[in-house]
């Protein structure tokens, strides 16, 4: 199954460098310090932040900073097939380590020492990109929770299908199998994985561009590498653009019944 | 039993300001702030090659060359002399931890509370064995904001007889930016029941306390005793209000809990946790509050 249509379109009709329609809301728990419900096209993502504060297990208390402790789950109706392990599983686990890490250089841990940020990332419907969704909202419950930040953390996922980038990729793309690659990749390689490379990047826009996260899954030839990364730093800028117009939008709400916009 | 279903609120008519222009000088994370050259880096900026930008999504605030971004929504900042309600979490040698919604554990010290019984002395060892007795893990307590350490944690006192131990009441936990800084934090409302507005974001609604009860150094309590039932419906409507006030985002002191407390005695007690009798009673609060100020 080929990504793109002979005219340069794909499945949903979307262009290559074309991202999925983002919803979004913070503040959706009353008992959390910070939350948010995110949607990426079908994907639905529920983050709950709770912290910083007092670290529960004294061994993993940080000195000079504070403690990321993230957790990662699929709920059970999430994929067209039950799951029957929400969490706990490699591949969560996996994911886990890689929204601590992301968040990790994200956050200024040095102003909270000894003390603990939980991130709880809930995946409602799981259709392609839940890595990056996940990132996108827990980005967005940390803002809602007043955790200060280099920049508001976007994620974008990108593929490539004859050498050309695809970003933000829905459940049907990521499972498409991958016929044939530009010549210039090694073509055993290529026959050997199935599926199409697929790369995640984290970034922070605005601030100093820094890449987060790199995650690549499958092998892809170092040559195309850059322009993979590329086109998944651009998509992420687009999100970016959402997360921080819905940010903006919240926090004006709430300072004004604040009574704040006098001040 | 029977279900109620409601379609889901427009929020901008909730929050009373009917459209909601966006504010000038708010801020998103990672937003560039000011040059630094000529500033001071406060609260919630950091720099990038010599640029003040924003850590955190709120609204900027300048006093001379200090620049602040204040959030909409954080854990407690204590300031020292702050009424804050809190739970022991914790009995340590000499002190005991306390949850106060900071970012890490408030600590009480043996030597800033009140004996049982206002009783003046230093503090001896057969005291401190006796620590369980006096708080204990679960406890509620009002203390007052003392002393800020390096890391930010807290250091509280009760040294007043209006501080210590918290009996039969209820405690409403909301967001701490809600609960306004006034001169007194204690309120004997006339609707006839008492409440303390900890300015960590807890408020805790119980029965009327009459003077002479007070003064007994704040370590009675007594769970034996029965609150009448007009009194715990009283208490029940009191924490109804406050918590439909601070879901619709009003600024919480006496005169706002008053005016909700009255407006809501149109509706039953259960009626007040629906969305749309909230936002309703939030509306004339704020309409009221409007009316007044003029």
């Amino acid at each position: 199954m080929d990504l793109l249509s002979e005219h340069g379109y794909r499945q949903d009709g979307r262009k290559p460098n074309q991202i999925r329609n983002i919803n979004c809301r913070l503040g959706v728990y009353s008992q959390a310090d910070g939350s948010a419900y995110l949607e990426q096209g079908n994907t639905k993502v529920l983050a709950a932040v709770y912290g910083p504060h007092e670290a529960k297990q004294r061994s993993r208390i940080l000195e000079d900073q504070c403690l990321i402790n993230c957790q990662y789950s699929m709920a059970t109706f999430s994929t067209s097939e039950r799951k029957y392990r929400p969490r706990g599983d490699r591949k969560s686990t996996e994911l886990t380590r890689h929204l601590e890490k992301t968040f990790n250089s994200a956050v200024l841990t040095t102003m909270y020492p000894r003390s603990q940020i939980d991130i709880f990332c809930e995946v409602l419907q799981s259709d392609g990109g839940n890595l990056a969704a996940c990132i996108n909202a827990a980005s967005l419950a940390l803002v809602d929770a007043g955790v200060p930040m280099r920049g508001i953390v976007s994620a974008a996922i990108c593929g490539a299908t004859d050498g050309q980038p695809c970003i933000d990729l829905n459940a049907a793309e990521e499972s498409a199998n991958i016929p044939r690659l530009t010549p210039c990749i090694d073509l055993n390689a290529a026959e050997e994985s199935a599926n199409i490379p697929r790369l995640t990047v984290a970034t922070l826009p605005g601030g100093d561009d820094d890449l987060l996260l790199l995650e690549l899954d499958h092998r892809v030839h170092h040559d195309q590498l850059e322009a993979i990364i590329d086109a998944a730093v651009k998509g992420a800028a687009q999100v970016h653009a959402c997360l921080q117009t819905a940010i903006r939008k919240h926090v004006s709400e709430v300072a004004t019944c604040l009574q704040w916009e006098n001040s | 039993m029977s279900v109620e279903m409601t379609c889901p609120l427009d929020a901008t008519t909730a929050s009373g300001s009917g459209r909601v222009s966006e504010l000038k000088n708010m801020v998103t994370p990672g937003g560039r702030v000011a040059a630094s050259a000529g500033f001071m880096r406060g609260h919630g900026t950091y720099t990038i090659d010599g640029d003040l930008h924003a850590s955190v999504a709120g609204v900027v605030e300048q006093v001379n060359k200090l620049v602040c971004v204040k959030p909409v929504k954080s854990r407690y900042i204590g300031e020292i002399g702050d009424v804050v309600i809190g739970r022991i979490t914790e009995a340590q040698q000499k002190r005991w931890k306390v949850e106060t919604n900071s970012r890490l554990d408030s600590v009480l010290m043996l030597s800033s509370v009140n004996l049982p019984g206002g009783e003046l002395r230093r503090k001896s060892l057969e005291d401190e064995l006796m620590m369980r007795e006096y708080l204990h893990e679960g406890d509620l307590i009002s203390a007052e904001v003392q002393q800020l350490f390096h890391d930010g944690s807290l250091s509280l006192h009760t040294r007043n007889l209006r501080y210590g131990k918290l009996s039969q009441g209820v405690l409403v936990k909301v967001n701490p930016s809600l609960v306004k800084r006034r001169k007194t934090h204690f309120h004997n409302l006339p609707c006839g029941a008492s409440v303390i507005l900890g300015c960590n974001g807890y408020i805790w609604i119980s029965r009327l306390v009459n003077e002479q009860e007070t003064h007994t150094g704040g370590y009675a309590q007594n769970l034996d005793e029965v609150v009448p039932l007009e009194e715990r419906q009283v208490i029940a409507r009191l924490s109804n209000c406050v918590s439909l006030l601070a879901s619709n985002r009003v600024l919480l002191y006496d005169t706002t809990i008053i005016s909700a407390f009255d407006i809501s005695l149109q509706y039953e007690i259960k009626e007040l946790l629906k969305v749309d009798v909230g936002a309703e009673i939030a509306l004339e609060v704020r309409a009221k509050l409007a009316t007044e100020t003029q």
